[in-house]
């Protein structure tokens, strides 16, 4: 058991991977000599070498498509795309090709890779920095769409998705990249995609978040119970596509209130899904309408203003106490 | 010293080595054995008589729109015959001949563009990709096989096609600058047939040539006369050995034209000349191959009579199999990832239930609705 940090705990992942399958390939740009811009890929060239850790010219594009191609001949790429709101200029690659092949070829073609990127605000970056596209890869069937929380959850799911036959697009919340540290175990763990975990068990209300929104949900929690008398239940989802519907599902019955909590925008955000579910799952289980609260329909601000943007514990209490006390 | 022309170390050759006529320069004739010189006759033939079966079905409403390559039959071809079958082949949609010559049954190129994924059914035993519509996006997988051909080290390469309106796409680009960068055993083959739908090769880019294009990658590029098998399969051997033993890529401009139409829903008439076509059209690489194999002896009435029967017959046999494909209609649901996600379980049954609603309630037979 050791502490680490997530971008400790998303290196051992990578590493233990690497050493036990040697088509696992890690590739993008400034993964090798510099280590990575956060430094999750420290130590991968020392130990695997330039034909392993692969530091690449500046091509979203190409790495996605070129990682097409070496899944093809057998590899497990890894591709690490600098910025979440870089992974545009790899769209097309991802929508065309990284999703459709195993459909379109009944199988005989498949892209089991990972794509890993940071996401989200919070680290004062500048613009094309800090957004939260999630929404807009859970709407791309063929892809999974994982974001882990914390350390050890950011361990176990990196090593599922490397394991998994299906391309994952992995979000690394970048606010929590060194923000604090859990006990991650020393023999390897997965956690399946597509569940989620009750985080906080409660009675009253359940609060849906995933990534970085999940920490400050889990505050916002206890100043539910310690100041207002409201058990709240927190659910983190981990994977937001395929979302776990039985989870929510599960809570809401108990606690018959919700409240979805992510700084993506609202519309069409992965919130809207989550109360889609809810209304189709569990309509008549609910004591209050379900709120959100979320990034705004927007773009996230630069930064001397994004935490006027971003969620926080004060806004999750006072639409968790509306929806309480509706 | 202050100013002078830099030098490049790059080559940008031309290649020509059949006339239109059917004359040969002997000095660069390739070597190919009479049977094989058969067998490739035989698939440029069956490659232009299935575009003609296709666009006939296609206007009597049994196949969905077609992209015809009449005309550029040798480009592809020749970089077919080059290659191993363990080697790659990435191709857009007008390398019809290369994928017959690879083997590719007859009905699924049918099948494709009859509206099925079963098209896409890739036969046993050799490396292809199925065909690629979204414009030298396919460059980058392409790119990126050979990337994993050069990392196994196992000695294949792999072939890859755009067209002239391709080179424009970025992807084009990045595909070629990695393959630089990291010396892939990687043959890029445009296919410059002159037109992008309605946009002319010279509208396309400022170049001189495409070839060219090559230098600014740090590899060779060679300007070939596409409707000629004989040069292809010259420019393909070289740049398939150099890739296979270690010279990294090169960048094969095939020189060709549509003879066609871009596909079934488009009409050229509107952007180019008829003048302009006929002058293409005594290019004719089936014409110029078919003289030369006469001029050889090797093709005589009697031999080309069998074989447009053979290739009739085949044709007819594959229609047959294409029209009697009884798909099932829930199976793009199964393919979605390995294992059917919650989700998916639940549409499925969904999905089947309606089905078999339908089924049920569709005792009168109704008109096919018809669109426009």
């Amino acid at each position: 058991m050791a502490r680490l940090t997530m971008v400790q705990a998303l290196n051992l992942a990578m590493a233990e991977a690497m050493r036990e399958n040697p088509n696992v390939l890690v590739l993008g740009q400034d993964v090798g000599q510099d280590e990575g811009v956060f430094r999750v890929t420290e130590g991968l060239l020392k130990e695997f070498g330039p034909d392993r850790c692969i530091d690449t010219p500046l091509a979203e594009a190409a790495i996605i498509g070129g990682g097409v191609g070496l899944a093809f001949t057998g590899f497990i790429p890894i591709c690490e795309l600098q910025f979440d709101g870089f992974s545009f200029q790899a769209f097309h690659q991802i929508e065309n090709h990284v999703r459709r092949f195993r459909n379109r070829t009944r199988g005989r073609y498949t892209c089991p890779m990972v794509i890993r990127m940071p996401y989200g605000g919070g680290i004062r970056a500048i613009e094309h920095h800090s957004e939260a596209p999630e929404a807009t890869y859970a709407h791309l069937a063929g892809l999974k769409v994982v974001i882990p929380s914390g350390p050890r959850n950011a361990r176990a799911l990196l090593r599922a998705a490397i394991l998994d036959p299906d391309p994952v697009i992995f979000f690394e919340p970048k606010a929590s990249y060194r923000a604090f540290r859990e006990d991650v175990p020393d023999e390897p763990e997965t956690m399946p995609i597509g569940r989620g975990v009750v985080t906080r068990p409660g009675t009253d209300v359940t609060l849906v978040s995933y990534g970085a929104t999940l920490r400050t949900t889990l505050e916002a929690a206890e100043e539910l119970a310690d100041e207002h008398n409201v058990d709240a239940e927190v659910l983190d989802l981990l994977s937001v596509a395929p979302l776990d519907g039985a989870l929510i599902t599960q809570s809401v019955q108990k606690t018959g209130r919700a409240v979805v909590i992510h700084e993506a925008p609202r519309h069409c955000g992965v919130g809207a899904e989550v109360v889609a579910r809810i209304v189709e799952d569990s309509l008549l289980y609910l004591e209050a309408p379900v709120k959100r609260i979320t990034g705004f329909d927007t773009l996230i601000p630069y930064f001397s203003n994004e935490l006027t943007y971003l969620p926080d514990s004060a806004r999750i209490v006072q639409g968790a106490l509306e929806t309480v006390r509706f | 010293m202050p100013r002078e022309p830099l030098k490049v170390p790059q080559r940008i050759e031309s290649l020509s080595v059949l006339t239109a006529d059917g004359r040969v320069d002997k000095s660069l004739e390739p070597d190919i054995d009479d049977a094989d010189l058969g067998q490739l006759y035989k698939a440029m033939l069956m490659s232009r008589r299935l575009d003609e079966r296709c666009l006939m079905l296609q206007r009597q409403g049994r196949m969905g729109t077609y992209g015809p390559s009449k005309g550029q039959e040798a480009a592809s071809l020749g970089i077919a015959y080059a290659l191993a079958p363990h080697d790659w082949l990435v191709p857009t949609f007008r390398e019809t001949a290369a994928l017959l010559y690879r083997g590719w049954p007859v009905h699924t190129w049918m099948l494709y563009w009859a509206g099925h994924e079963a098209g896409n059914g890739v036969p046993d035993g050799v490396n292809d990709l199925p065909i690629c519509v979204p414009i030298a996006s396919q460059c980058q997988y392409g790119m990126g096989i050979a990337w994993g051909c050069k990392l196994r080290k196992d000695g294949h390469v792999c072939a890859t096609f755009c067209g002239d309106g391709g080179t424009s796409e970025g992807d084009f680009h990045e595909a070629l600058n990695f393959a630089g960068v990291y010396n892939l055993p990687l043959v890029m083959v445009v296919q410059n047939n002159h037109w992008a739908i309605s946009i002319p090769r010279s509208s396309q880019t400022a170049s001189q040539t495409i070839a060219q294009k090559a230098i600014a990658y740090g590899f060779d590029g060679v300007q070939v006369d596409g409707n000629d098998i004989l040069g292809v399969t010259v420019a393909a051997r070289e740049a398939i050995e150099k890739a296979r033993t270690g010279g990294g890529p090169t960048l094969i401009e095939a020189v060709t034209y549509r003879l066609s139409m871009h596909t079934t829903a488009d009409d050229p008439k509107k952007y180019r000349k008829e003048e302009e076509v006929k002058v293409w059209e005594e290019r004719d690489p089936l014409l110029r191959f078919r003289s030369y194999l006469r001029k050889k002896k090797l093709l005589t009435a009697k031999v080309e009579k069998d074989m447009e029967e053979e290739v009739t017959a085949k044709l007819a046999e594959a229609v047959a199999k294409y029209e009697q494909i009884e798909a099932d209609p829930t199976a793009f649901l199964r393919h979605m990832y390995a294992d059917m996600t919650p989700e998916l379980q639940a549409q499925m049954a969904e999905l089947k239930a309606h089905l078999g609603n339908t089924a049920e309630s569709a005792s009168a037979p109704t008109e096919p609705t018809q669109v426009g």
